[in-house]
């Protein structure tokens, strides 16, 4: 059985997060793998919630399989297709079957997404999310009626560290602190001095929270482009995007967790933050590869 | 149907009247202030009235007596194509040209290669 | 106002199809002034139509009329000499319009020539944007008049999201800003970025009952 994340938190060093993609349909056998690959080398395993707005297995579903599987899980919830009542609904039920740990996002726009004709819901933004998960804790639901059978969740957020203009984001940041959150898990990072700024940001309003860097390896310049342009949040600077592009045919995959691997080992080094979280979703199966040459295994 | 500038084309029909200049039979020339008068609704309505092809003739570019009239009348034009299509096309031209008041040569030679491309499109008028 | 943009062309033409006569209905206000369904642009549709099923080689006639306001009754009522004579009405009114005139001439069939699309203004000549979400419950004091609920895509009050592009544009359109990046250069702007650092709860989405309804008192 792993340790609840929440412990994990508090007496950890450097903590390890990694992220499992659900699968787009039934079939279970490949996030099992990636469960069974990775549950007893990280202290988390996230479960995005229809990540970019393509349609897939609820995160809920997969976490029920990593505790099943003895890991431990952290439930992501969009506010993108779930209004109050649903989230709540899904709160309860997600502590009910022992899920103990929630990532509050506002989630990608329908129009990044495989079904674009989907009508948004954003009931809620992702700092109410955090409000009402906090409210759900005290045993009353949002209307304020009493719950017959509370929650405990230990919460958590997203930031974009790298965000342009910046300051918007740090008022977001800044707000999502004084709701309450026990981690922050970032975009993807890859300038080392954006993080540190960051950090020193979130210390001063909240010396406990931990953060936890987010790494996305970029394995490939035209890659790297490609998220840049398509994927919400993620900005890869042009420097490394040349480093990729000098890559050899062909080893534009190692590059990438290569990159990765030295930004780990950096912020572990110089303690720039509390841990990473490792996000290559549809190649779980390389996140080992990334841990062992970053000296995590 | 040409719609033709006082300024520029009407002048220059004017003149190749006078010089016996050969233009075809089945030309209409309606004399405008400007091409910068001519809506696009009057060139739809050139279509309704049987017209197998439209045209707006101008002052030369830069040199409108209106300053901006020629200018207009060159996105109007581009507008009724976009118009004309929407509905098929079918053989419908419109076009704009530009050319000064002495120039009658140029005016025939504009007339005479529209009705080229009617008569190609096989619908005279 | 209210913004509207002609339906694309083989629509309209399929949905008068099987009507001989048609009115095609302007109206003088709101979709006047954004080119889509004025006396100008019944004039010019018309036109089309006209060209169009001549070929198609029907026997057809178009009318044309535009009155001031479609969605009021009493103007919406002068067209009825007009609407007698047709076996159809295509209105360029906003689907207010459309409506006003249905329930008016209950047995006309009465079709849309336009879809309606927002409550907006002229960013600049002939650019159209949406300004206002027709919530029920303004929150422009709060964030210096720019409106969270339709300019920003996700409609947050907690804004911005983790979403947006470098140099403050929205993540579903590069050429679209993020309206939380406008609500930041604004505020600070008039140094009253206190108002963005504070917790704004869930917004009352039944703020207006919809179907909406209002009593007025005359004054």
């Amino acid at each position: 059985m792993a340790k609840p994340f929440r412990e994990t938190l508090k007496t950890k060093g450097f903590i390890v997060t990694a992220e499992a993609a659900p699968v787009k349909g039934s079939n279970m056998s490949k996030p099992i793998e990636n469960i069974e690959l990775l549950k007893d080398k990280v202290d988390a395993l996230n479960v995005t919630d229809n990540q970019s707005s393509v349609m897939r297995y609820p995160s809920l579903g997969t976490c029920l399989l990593i505790k099943e599987r003895g890991g431990e899980a952290v439930l992501q919830i969009t506010c993108r297709d779930r209004n109050r009542l649903a989230i709540q609904g899904d709160l309860l039920f997600a502590w009910s079957r022992g899920i103990g740990n929630v990532l509050c996002l506002t989630g990608d726009s329908i129009d990044v997404g495989d079904h674009k004709e989907a009508k948004p819901v954003f009931d809620l933004d992702s700092v109410q999310l955090i409000h009402l998960v906090h409210t759900l804790n005290s045993g009353k639901d949002m209307a304020g009626n009493d719950l017959d059978g509370g929650i405990d969740f230990c919460i958590g957020t997203t930031a974009t560290p790298s965000a342009d203009p910046l300051e918007p984001q740090l008022v977001k940041v800044g707000k999502k602190l004084e709701a309450g959150v026990s981690f922050i898990q970032t975009q993807a990072v890859y300038e080392l001095d954006e993080l540190k700024r960051f950090v020193e940001f979130v210390r001063k309003k909240d010396a406990k929270v931990k953060v936890l860097a987010g790494i996305v390896p970029a394995i490939g310049a035209k890659m790297a482009e490609y998220m840049n342009e398509n994927v919400p949040g993620i900005f890869v600077p042009q420097y490394i995007i040349d480093e990729l592009a000098q890559a050899p045919k062909g080893k534009g995959v190692s590059k990438g967790i290569e990159i990765a691997a030295r930004m780990i080992r950096q912020v572990k080094e110089e303690k720039i933050c509390d841990g990473v979280h490792i996000m290559f979703i549809g190649r779980e199966e390389k996140v080992p590869e990334i841990l062992k040459s970053a000296g995590l295994l | 149907m040409a719609f033709c500038c006082e300024h520029s084309a009407y002048s220059a029909a004017d003149l190749a009247g006078r010089l016996a200049l050969h233009c075809p039979e089945n030309l209409r020339v309606i004399p405008v202030p400007c091409a910068g008068r001519v809506d696009t609704l009057h060139i739809l309505k050139a279509f309704e009235k049987g017209a197998a092809a439209v045209l707006v003739l101008g002052c030369e570019e830069g040199a409108c007596h209106h300053l901006t009239g020629n200018t207009r009348a060159k996105e109007r034009v581009k507008h009724s194509e976009v118009l004309l299509k929407e509905i098929g096309g079918n053989g419908r031209y419109v076009a704009m040209s530009n050319l000064s008041p002495n120039a009658p040569h140029k005016f025939v030679k504009i007339i005479d290669e529209m009705n080229e491309k009617i008569k190609k499109s096989g619908e005279v008028r | 106002m209210i913004i509207a943009e002609r339906k694309p062309m083989e629509e309209i033409k399929q949905v008068i199809a099987p009507y001989k006569k048609v009115l095609l209905a302007g109206c003088g206000t709101c979709v006047t002034v954004c080119w889509s369904g004025g006396e100008k642009e019944v004039g010019i549709l018309a036109s089309q139509l006209r060209l169009a099923r001549g070929t198609e080689g029907k026997d057809h006639a178009i009318l044309e009329a535009t009155v001031e306001r479609q969605c009021e009754k009493e103007m919406a009522e002068e067209l009825r000499s007009k609407v007698a004579e047709v076996d159809a009405v295509l209105s360029l009114a906003c689907g207010i319009g459309v409506q006003t005139m249905a329930e008016i001439f209950e047995e006309k069939p009465i079709f849309p020539a336009l879809n309606t699309t927002f409550l907006g203004m002229p960013e600049k000549e002939g650019v159209w944007v949406e300004m206002c979400g027709a919530c029920g419950d303004c929150f422009l004091d709060r964030t210096g008049s720019v409106c969270p609920i339709v300019r920003c895509a996700k409609g947050l009050l907690n804004g911005p999201c983790g979403g947006t592009r470098k140099g403050g544009k929205c993540e579903i359109d590069p050429q679209k800003d993020c309206a939380w990046v406008l609500i930041y250069r604004r505020l600070e702007k008039q140094g009253r970025l206190d108002l963005m650092q504070k917790y704004y709860p869930p917004k009352n989405f039944r703020a207006v009952k919809r179907p909406g309804k209002i009593q007025a008192i005359k004054a």
